[in-house]
């Protein structure tokens, strides 16, 4: 992690430690998680003790402490989309990518998060992949949608383990 | 970017911005909240652009995205200006017929036009179509006219004027008179008088004062501020100086949940706007009166929503909340005297102050006066944010506007207040959105959330679902509601999975009083509300998971199981082929019969046999039949 972002994002906020919710969010927006090394920062320029800082991080929803996945996936639980078979979408999304609501997977493909409330409650149930949100969605659709995350995110990894494995056969060349 | 340093600055502007708009020009508006981004409105809009360009009539025709229509099942919804033509669901693709038609040739595109689900009667003006007909939008109205990012739209239909009277026209203590003699009351969930509010905060003692909006919204199933604070932020902005004036404030805050990043962003652009032109800042327009506003973005918590829970994050802090008094408007943020208001409250400031309160107050009933958003969702035709006036029924709202439950299923319940609120039978639809109404009748106004059910839904799951929200939201600090909740939802847990004990109904009766009486903040004595009202009206539903280990809605899935008729089996396979759970036995042409133990109760099978055999049933409370072999 650039420490260096770190300082940006509380020097825009003025080093003030009223924005110390703020300042949190713009780290998590901008590293997607609140590493430690981060949090030690934000105490040591704002003269925050950290437990301060732990107890904000713990007490509000929005902070991960751990890694998040390149993939986020939010399912609505807000009453609208409950009633309307919100639970069934959550089985699915769980059922697809083996992750379950608040954890991530050790590959970091996928994290999964449930929300009460994403304010489209008129096209319930509402799930959200990477930024995108997805309207009255069935069982079916949701794991086509992810179906095919997957197999990008697969065939992604295989173009990788293609390249190190090139990137090493020419290594082995250069020494010989 | 205009100056304005007097009103007759701002007046000229006005009036220059109006004579270069002809009214008669066609103006394409494209709906585009939150929810119609997850319809496509920014495809559509790109197509809109592209073919504008292309069939080159960019100079006939304006083109103009805005805040939120309503009418959100129906997005992304287009309304062309003059006429009002209004084009529902509208598709990337429709675009080239709609400018052909609607603006070269004056026609209307019938297919996308608004058809009754019943009649199939086909209605083109958007005031024509019932889900607008019966609303009366005095707030909401004003989405359709303004591009949220654009202050001269909100110029043009009169924005700021009620800030100039305000500044120029009148003393302090006259505005805190008209909001009083308006009898307006709170949006965000209390319905506390507001002007009554604002005079304790004008009178306390103290040079610095501050001016809050709330627009945590974290009701679940609620959306009414987001659309406002999405499609309308310079009239919440208005709101907020006035109140500020009123109160002798120079300092406000608006505190916006960051679930909602486009409510954020228009805010931020609305800010950025009226501090470049001087109507932030200080000695706004001349008059001597500072003002500035920061944004506070929230970051996930449902108490934050509760005032000295917000103001505690306001300082940094955890939200966690204070006993009051003392309240905010004696001591609020740092200590000093604040008013707090949400964000419906502000956006009806402006209409007071410009119509005045007489004409306010002659809207509505004689305790709950002018119109009310609520978010009509889940069993219901038309969803979306219907705006009425105070004094119109349940029924009306569900049934005229909302066009009743969708297929053919019949009403049951709805809930109203949130997870504060109370869950309202048939027998109470012709009960008043009034504050007082409402609660006698044993739910709440509260935001506005209105989430209707119908027969499929078991108000046993909706009481625990509720309390499943409070027991991740309950803030811990209080004894009562910590473990009140917590006790309440681990009977109703157990009756939804099918271990109810006799007793627990009176135990739940005995927690929730308890609870009620004794929790700290308005979070803890409202959580017994979804149990009470849900036992008041749907008693005998409890008894059924309790005595007969049955789900009347066929609902909870513990205490259903589904099975194959062997008389209406015809071993067609379909509910074979679809069971992810591989837990469906027989042959082609053979009776199928559902493996109950490996059964998951996704219901795929009763979806998938063929209406004509009409084989799965879902059963409760009785005991599944032993499979029979035999020839189908
Ligand atoms: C648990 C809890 C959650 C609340 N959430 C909200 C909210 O999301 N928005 C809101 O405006 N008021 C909310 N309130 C009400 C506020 O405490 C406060 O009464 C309101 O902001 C005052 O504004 P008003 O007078 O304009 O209604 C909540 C109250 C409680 C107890
Ligand atoms: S309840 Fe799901 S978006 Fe509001």
């Amino acid at each position: 992690m650039d420490i260096g972002i770190i300082d940006e994002i509380i020097d825009k906020h003025g080093g003030e430690s009223g924005a110390l919710i703020q300042i949190l969010l713009d780290i998590q927006g901008a590293v997607n998680w609140l590493p430690k090394e981060a949090l030690a920062r934000v105490s040591e320029k704002l003269s925050v003790p950290m437990s301060r800082i732990q107890h904000i991080t713990t007490f509000y929803k929005t902070f991960s402490l751990t890694p998040k996945g390149r993939h986020e996936i939010h399912v609505c639980l807000g009453t609208a989309c409950h009633v309307r078979g919100a639970q069934d979408i959550l089985a699915t999304v769980e059922e697809v990518t083996g992750v379950k609501p608040g954890e991530t997977d050790p590959d970091l493909n996928f994290s999964v998060e449930t929300v009460s409330c994403l304010g489209c409650c008129a096209l319930g149930p509402v799930m959200v992949v990477d930024g995108e949100y997805h309207g009255n969605v069935k069982p079916a659709e949701t794991a086509k949608v992810l179906s095919q995350l997957k197999l990008t995110e697969t065939a992604e990894a295989l173009e990788k383990l293609k390249q190190s494995e090139t990137a090493e056969v020419l290594n082995l060349c250069a020494c010989q | 970017m205009p100056q304005f340093t007097t009103p007759a600055e701002l007046e000229a502007y006005r009036r220059e911005v109006l004579s270069g708009r002809d009214s008669a020009k066609p103006c394409i508006t494209l709906c585009s909240g939150s929810a119609c981004h997850a319809t496509g409105s920014n495809k559509v809009a790109a197509a809109i652009a592209l073919e504008i360009e292309k069939q080159g009539v960019a100079a006939e025709v304006d083109f103009r995205r805005t805040g939120c229509h309503g009418f959100c099942e129906q997005g992304p919804i287009v309304v062309i200006y003059p006429q009002g033509v209004c084009y529902l669901k509208v598709q990337p693709e429709d675009i080239e017929e709609i400018i052909t038609k609607s603006i070269k040739e004056q026609q209307v595109v019938e297919r996308l036009i608004y058809a009754d689900p019943n009649t199939g009667e086909r209605t083109p003006l958007e005031e024509e179509i019932p889900f607008y007909k019966n609303q009366q939008r005095l707030i909401l109205g004003s989405n359709l006219k303004i591009d949220p990012k654009n202050l001269d739209d909100y110029i043009a239909v009169g924005g700021f004027q009620a800030l100039v009277k305000v500044l120029f026209e009148m003393t302090s203590e006259q505005v805190v008179d008209e909001v009083k003699s308006a009898k307006l009351r709170g949006r965000g969930g209390a319905g506390f008088p507001s002007g009554v509010k604002w005079d304790f905060a004008r009178q306390a003692p103290g040079a610095q004062k501050y001016v809050v909006v709330n627009c945590d919204e974290g009701d679940p199933g609620a959306y009414m501020d987001r659309s406002v604070m999405e499609g309308n932020p310079f009239a919440v902005l208005e709101g907020l100086m006035i109140g500020a004036y009123a109160i002798g404030a120079s300092e406000g805050y608006v505190y916006v949940r960051q679930e909602y990043p486009l409510a954020v962003e228009n805010l931020a652009v609305a800010l950025k706007k009226a501090a470049e032109s001087g109507l932030l800042g200080t000695d706004i327009l001349g008059s001597g009166f500072d003002f500035t506003v920061k944004v506070h973005r929230g970051a996930g918590a449902f108490i934050c929503g509760e005032e000295t829970s917000l103001l505690n994050s306001l300082e940094g802090k955890p939200g966690e909340p204070n006993a009051r008094p003392p309240f905010p408007a004696t001591k609020g943020l740092w200590g000093k005297p604040t008013n707090i208001n949400n964000v419906e409250t502000w956006a009806n400031i402006p209409l007071i102050i410009n119509k005045g309160a007489a004409a306010f107050s002659s809207i509505g009933t004689e305790g709950s006066k002018g119109t009310k958003i609520f978010s009509l969702v889940g069993k219901v035709n038309n969803t979306g944010l219907v705006e009425v006036p105070m004094g119109a029924t349940l029924r009306d709202i569900i049934f005229k506007i909302g066009g009743g439950v969708p297929g053919g299923k019949k009403f049951k319940a709805v809930q109203t207040g949130g997870p504060s609120g109370g869950c309202l039978p048939e027998s109470l639809l012709d009960t008043k959105v009034d504050f007082d109404e409402l609660t006698k009748a044993g739910a709440m106004m509260g935001s506005g959330g209105m989430i209707v059910m119908d027969e499929d839904t078991c108000l046993v799951d909706i009481a625990r679902y509720f309390l499943k929200f409070l027991s991740d939201e309950s803030c811990g600090k209080c004894t009562p509601c910590r473990e009140g909740i917590r006790q309440m939802l681990k009977i109703l847990t157990n009756m939804t999975e099918g271990r109810g004990k006799e007793g627990d109904i009176e135990l739940l009766q005995a927690l929730a009083e308890a609870t009620l009486g004794s929790s700290m903040c308005a979070l803890g004595k409202t959580a017994p509300n979804p149990v009470l009202s849900t036992l008041t009206h749907f008693r005998d539903e409890y008894a059924a998971h309790i005595h007969n280990r049955k789900c009347p809605a066929l609902s909870c899935k513990e205490l259903i199981a589904y099975y194959i008729e062997p008389e209406k089996c015809k071993g067609c396979g379909a509910c074979f082929r679809i069971c992810p759970a591989a837990a469906i036995e027989g042959e082609k042409k053979q009776v199928h019969v559902v493996t109950q133990h490996k059964c998951t109760k996704c219901g795929g099978c009763l979806e998938a046999c063929p209406a004509a055999f009409d084989a799965v049933r879902v059963l409760s409370g009785e005991p599944v039949p032993e499979p029979v072999a035999a020839e189908a």
